[in-house]
């Protein structure tokens, strides 16, 4: 909104605060965050057995946040010497090199040739928009495919480093798996040379993942495209258990020769969330170039806040440069990601067992921390309404917020609010109807057409 | 940008694998061999064989080829030059943080048992909110305008935590071009390096106001104010709360009331950037009087706080934005457009530093020790000045009024000393400073002093 400054009259130097012109009258409410606003009606609900499956932070079966042993043991290592700005910069290259290893593979040629800008960042959002503004600089007129859909806050990243947006097929909503044909055609007619962000494991929000044979085609086509993927990875270790394993897409570019970037996020592996720590890498030609990005990165985190907090960076540098401690915490992601494939095969179960006709198959294929269900926006509504359940519109369910105590219910609130489903399909079965689709309009504010799982589960 | 040229036989490798087989994974393409074409004669093209697949790449390059190196920090090369040196009198006068008599950095006490307080409640380490702390944005609030101050009580003032003064400024500069596009800031000549680049990334325009005299090694108070009288109606003047950087030379409380009919009668915001609150006079609540006076006027004022220096948690990154408004309303929705400006930019602020901030402010017997250690600090600093100044008027027969050095307050002086008398400090003294002659009172012990005044004098006189 403009407003031309002449407009503004002056303040009144009385201290009354009554009807004063202010120079933020045309400052609007902003809109609120889409995930913060489920926690935010999540905590005005004063029932008692409310359920929070909307913000991705992991629980323990008991419902409570967790802080991880290896960070408290990295904890009681550490100390005031934190607070020393001159060891700061010896923490925060430990942290990107061990970051590096992590995600590169300790082997890497990428590690040894040191072939790799990297910077500590302000978690994954941090990273994202780093590079954001990178890629702003130095290719001013470069756009950004996301995949459809993608996490909310994806956008408004590169939008704020004015960076236009594209979306490329990933979700099939038939299937509630990946739309591979489609994806692949979007990726061909892209030009040549965009920029692509790719999720490399536990897909925010579907959960929906390539497989690596998937992954080994759209990395050649990418090749032939010369298009440049950068890869945001929220969740290594939450998909399957196994960093390593959780990394392939990534070994998988890399071995194919792709110079790929990189954000990375030690909030849920490492349960770090309000620490905001995580690494920007930018894979380069050699050292030198190396070390001309690295500047360039670091200028750009200068005028935006500085550096990030030392206080997680020495955190992550401990646990991933201590064997024993590194230990103890690939051992608590195994638990973490553990409990939530058991609570997706719950859920599946538990609703299967309730008799649903509908196909609840996708609880389980979908990978990490969230399921998308499939649920409309309406029966989304309902379930907080009717039932105290908190989600997301585009009905994404954080698995982590499910526990053996409030699964069954939620089960039972899900089979619920899909009745009207059910009789849809339990009448098509019977040949009353001929349509088999149902169009309704999802969060993302477009009307789309919904296959309502025609695949039955009898 | 490079391209490249792939050969590869018509199918793809999963059109002959079963649905059943995809989904599972099981098949390891790997040890599978497919056969390529192979470009073996183009000079253009090297062959590179990626393990599972060959194939005919045009030569490597990098799409960030044309990327040259981002010029150095000064202030931060400065640090980095003085550990390079060797020689045993060397002196680091650069950055400016806090060092103890015996120049080593120092951890404040309270920050330590703050720490532990921390490590010994093991709270968890959940998301902030994307204002940060509720809190830590009270008692920072609290801190800056007072706890009984009206504008508190009466809600209008919009505070969210930032990444220490850097990421405050940035929430500010991101407010400024989002609501007042083509909105200008006047800055100081000079002013903190890192000011301009903070609003050039930020695409906010900026003008100086004079403000360093070299003649008095005071303040041109006249420049400042027909400057900022001379700027277009509704400009937002950036003030530095108390003890200037770099100069030291903060107006004098008369000169503060000057200031502020100025902007009033120009129409301008003023926004202040307070790094060093505590460490002009020793006294948190007395160093807060230039703001607090704006404030007290009615004026809607900007305001960036920092940790870094008064709680010695620079490496935390701890601060605020602080929006004084005119109603409750405005506050609210100028807050929640704060919000949305982080959101992209780091989604929320770190938790540790705003519990430290938190649990010493909010504890009566902790912000009392803190009080106490502020004033330690600051004594330090004032002690090192006089001694400095003895040293110089006593080892220098010339007549020069070196008394600036007693007026100017806070972390730095500024000695008048152009860029080649400068540089002789650093190559014949091994004393190191930034290149506008500021140097880091915090960097210095008393046991230096008389070696300092004997560069600065050899420097002063003999060098052009």
């Amino acid at each position: 909104m403009i407003i031309s400054r002449f407009l503004r009259r002056g303040i009144s130097t009385s201290t009354s605060p009554t009807r004063r012109r202010s120079w933020w009258d045309h400052v609007t409410p902003a809109l609120k965050d889409p995930i913060n606003a489920v926690t935010d009606a999540f905590l005005a609900d004063p029932c008692p057995y409310k359920i929070n499956l909307g913000v991705g932070a992991y629980r323990d079966d008991e419902g409570k946040p967790v802080v991880l042993q290896c960070v408290r043991e990295a904890e009681g290592k550490t100390g005031a010497t934190n607070f020393l700005e001159s060891t700061s910069t010896a923490i925060s290259s430990k942290l990107v090199e061990e970051s590096a290893k992590l995600i590169y593979g300790e082997d890497s040629d990428v590690i040894k040739e040191r072939r790799f800008a990297g910077i500590p960042a302000l978690s994954g959002t941090g990273a994202c928009r780093i590079f954001a503004e990178f890629q702003k600089r130095f290719y001013p007129d470069s756009t950004i495919y996301f995949p459809d859909p993608t996490w909310s806050n994806h956008r408004n990243i590169w939008g704020d480093a004015h960076v236009p947006d594209r979306t490329f097929h990933y979700y099939h909503p038939d299937s509630k798996g990946l739309n591979f044909v489609a994806l692949m055609d979007d990726v061909k007619n892209a030009p040549d040379g965009s920029f692509f962000l790719l999720q490399p494991c536990a897909h925010n929000p579907t959960g929906v993942d390539p497989t690596d044979e998937q992954w080994l085609e759209i990395s050649s086509l990418f090749k032939v495209k010369n298009h440049f993927p950068f890869f945001d990875v929220a969740y290594q270790g939450f998909a399957s258990g196994d960093v390593e394993r959780d990394a392939q897409a990534i070994r998988i570019f890399l071995e194919d020769g792709h110079s790929i970037g990189c954000a990375q996020s030690f909030a849920k592996n490492m349960g770090l969330y309000g620490h905001r720590v995580g690494c920007l890498s930018i894979l380069c030609n050699d050292k030198i170039q190396a070390v001309a990005i690295k500047s360039q990165l670091k200028q750009i985190s200068n005028t935006m806040y500085g550096s990030p907090p030392i206080h997680g960076i020495s955190l992550v540098s401990k646990i991933l440069s201590n064997p024993d401690i590194k230990a103890l915490w690939l051992k608590e992601v195994k638990v973490m990601a553990t409990r939530i494939q058991r609570m997706r095969a719950t859920l599946r179960e538990a609703l299967e067992r309730l008799g649903s006709p509908l196909n609840w198959q996708h609880i389980t294929n979908q990978v990490g921390m969230f399921c998308f269900s499939g649920l409309t926006r309406a029966e989304v509504d309902q379930l907080a309404k009717e039932f105290h359940i908190y989600m997301t519109h585009d009905g994404r369910i954080s698995m982590a917020g499910v526990t053996t105590k409030n699964v069954d219910y939620v089960a039972r609130a899900i089979h619920e609010v899909t009745a009207s489903d059910r009789d849809i399909k339990i009448l098509h079965n019977i040949g009353a109807y001929k349509v088999n689709t149902d169009i309704c309009s999802t969060s993302l504010g477009t009307k789309k057409t919904r296959a309502r799982g025609m695949n039955l589960a009898l | 940008m490079a391209s490249s040229v792939f050969s590869l036989a018509s199918a793809t490798p999963s059109a002959s694998l079963s649905s059943h087989d995809i989904e599972k994974g099981k098949l390891n393409l790997r040890n599978t061999s497919l056969c390529f074409k192979k470009e073996k004669n183009n000079p253009f093209m090297k062959i590179k064989s990626f393990g599972r697949i060959s194939m005919v790449v045009a030569s490597n390059v990098s799409r960030f080829e044309g990327i040259t190196m981002a010029p150095p920090d000064p202030i931060l090369g400065v640090s980095e030059a003085f550990k390079a040196d060797n020689h045993e009198l060397k002196l680091n006068l650069g950055v400016g943080a806090y060092r103890t008599e015996e120049l080593e950095p120092y951890v404040l006490d309270v920050v330590k048992k703050a720490d532990k307080l921390l490590l010994e409640k093991g709270e968890n380490r959940e998301y902030l909110p994307i204002e940060g702390l509720a809190a830590f944005n009270k008692v920072t609030a609290d801190l800056l305008f007072g706890a009984d101050n009206p504008v508190i009580k009466q809600q209008r003032v919009a505070t969210v935590q930032g990444l220490s003064g850097t990421g405050s400024l940035r929430l500010a500069a991101a407010l400024i071009e989002r609501y007042f596009p083509g909105g200008e800031v006047l800055i100081s000549s000079p002013t903190w390096g890192n000011h301009k680049n903070i609003f050039n990334d930020a695409k906010v325009p900026w003008s100086e106001y004079r403000y360093y005299d070299p003649k008095t090694v005071g303040l041109d108070f006249e420049g400042m104010m027909a400057d900022i009288k001379a700027a277009p109606e509704g400009s937002f003047i950036l003030l530095h709360g108390c003890a200037h950087n770099p100069t030291g030379i903060d107006p004098t409380p008369e000169q503060w009331e000057i200031i502020a009919d100025v902007i009033q009668e120009k129409n301008h915001i003023p926004f202040f950037d307070i790094a060093y609150q505590g460490f002009a006079s020793g006294s948190l609540g007395a160093d807060a009087a230039s703001v607090r006076m704006f404030v007290a006027r009615g004026m809607e004022v900007i305001a960036a706080q920092s940790y870094s220096k008064n709680l010695g948690l620079y490496a935390e990154r701890i601060g605020a934005i602080n929006v004084v408004c005119s109603s409750p309303d405005a506050a609210a929705r100028v807050k929640s457009q704060l919000k949305r400006i982080a959101r992209p930019m780091y989604s929320n602020p770190p938790v540790h530093g705003a519990r430290i901030v938190a649990n010493i402010v909010g504890d009566a017997a902790l912000f009392k020790e803190w009080n106490a250690e502020m004033e330690m600090m600051a004594g330090r600093i004032k002690n090192v000045r006089d001694k400095l100044f003895d040293s110089l008027s006593s080892e220098d027969k010339s007549g020069k009024d070196w008394s600036f050095v007693l007026k100017q307050i806070g972390m730095f002086s500024f000695t008048g000393l152009n860029k080649a008398q400068c540089d002789n400090m650093t190559t014949k003294w091994h004393i190191y400073m930034t290149k506008d002659g500021r140097i880091s009172l915090a960097g210095l012990s008393l046991a230096k002093c008389e070696y300092l005044a004997d560069a600065i004098i050899d420097s002063y006189h003999n060098v052009s």
